[in-house]
């Protein structure tokens, strides 16, 4: 099978790559939120101990 | 408590306690990437290439390999949610009330997934996006709970009292459960009945039906993951002024 046929998944190509696409970039940002929520965690509690009011 | 080893016991003892809790699934995080990679590279490898095209969808049933373990983990989350949330609710554990409440965005987004892949394979296949089908339509109400807890849960202050109307409201909408996984059988309308949870004789073959199940598993740790990571950011949060945070947090200086 070469690559072109693999891609155009017996024509229905759009639907199939689509959903793989939408799925990868949902289940992404379930991984990122988190981490970047975590860093500006820290961020804002080391500021806190450094500076206490 | 007799039928349950000490070992167990004492296991779910410590997991309840915040320090322990983050302590342990930093080390356990890199294993569960791991297993998490190869079941998902297996899985498509199978599934979008090893896999035969269907002798009636073509190439377009490949979809199935996101659509159904999306759909399953749907149900699964929901569970999860509602059962951590009672937990949390009669005996006021926090680390339950905080695994019901991060469960709540990856089951919206599992949800999300399986309506939005639905709608995908719907189009070629039935000739139409969407319909108001049984199945269809109590998929979007689930959808909507998710986001219903989501929603009443960052309403409410007091976290604490958050996790309390929010578990209330998982467990009332514990009825739509079997009313999805029924809707097949009792409005025959367009989506297609059950193909592997068959138990006797799935009417799927075993060169499409493992890469089902490889995803379906995958699916399982990527929920794990991302739970954790949620349960940490919301540990840290809920316990910023805790001395085992302060300590995390000192050895950043």
């Amino acid at each position: 099978m070469s690559l072109e046929q693999f891609l155009s998944m017996g024509g229905y190509g759009f639907y199939v790559w689509t959903s793989y696409g939408v799925t990868f970039c949902v289940l992404l940002a379930n991984i990122i939120i988190p981490i970047m929520q975590r860093k500006q965690f820290f961020v804002k509690a080391l500021k806190k101990q450094k500076h206490p009011l | 408590m007799f039928l349950i080893p000490n070992a167990v016991v004492r296991f779910f003892h410590r997991m309840a306690s915040p320090p322990h809790f983050y302590a342990f699934t930093d080390k356990v995080m890199p294993w569960l990437i791991i297993v998490f990679v190869l079941l998902t590279g297996f899985g498509l490898y199978g599934g979008l290439y090893l896999a035969p095209s269907d002798y009636q969808q073509g190439d377009s049933y490949r979809i199935i390999y996101i659509h159904v373990p999306s759909a399953w983990m749907s149900l699964f989350i929901y569970m999860v949610m509602a059962i951590s949330g009672a937990i949390g609710l009669v005996w006021r554990i926090k680390l339950a009330e905080i695994v019901a409440i991060s469960s709540a965005p990856i089951g919206a987004s599992f949800t999300f997934i399986a309506l939005f892949t639905g709608s995908l394979w719907g189009k070629p296949m039935w000739g139409t996006w969407w319909v108001w089908d049984a199945r269809l339509t109590s998929e979007l109400i689930l959808l909507f709970l998710y986001l219903g807890v989501i929603g009443l849960y960052g309403a409410i202050d007091d976290k604490r009292v958050a996790s309390k109307a929010v578990a209330i409201l998982a467990l009332v909408g514990v009825v739509n459960i079997p009313i999805i996984h029924y809707s097949v059988e009792w409005w025959n309308t367009l989506h297609q009945g059950p193909t592997v949870t068959k138990m006797d004789k799935p009417s799927i073959h075993v060169s499409m039906l493992i890469p089902l199940l490889l995803m379906a598993l995958s699916f399982k740790f990527y929920y794990l993951i991302a739970l954790i990571q949620r349960i940490r950011i919301e540990l840290l949060q809920r316990e910023r002024n805790a001395q085992w945070v302060k300590a995390k947090v000192s050895e950043l200086r």
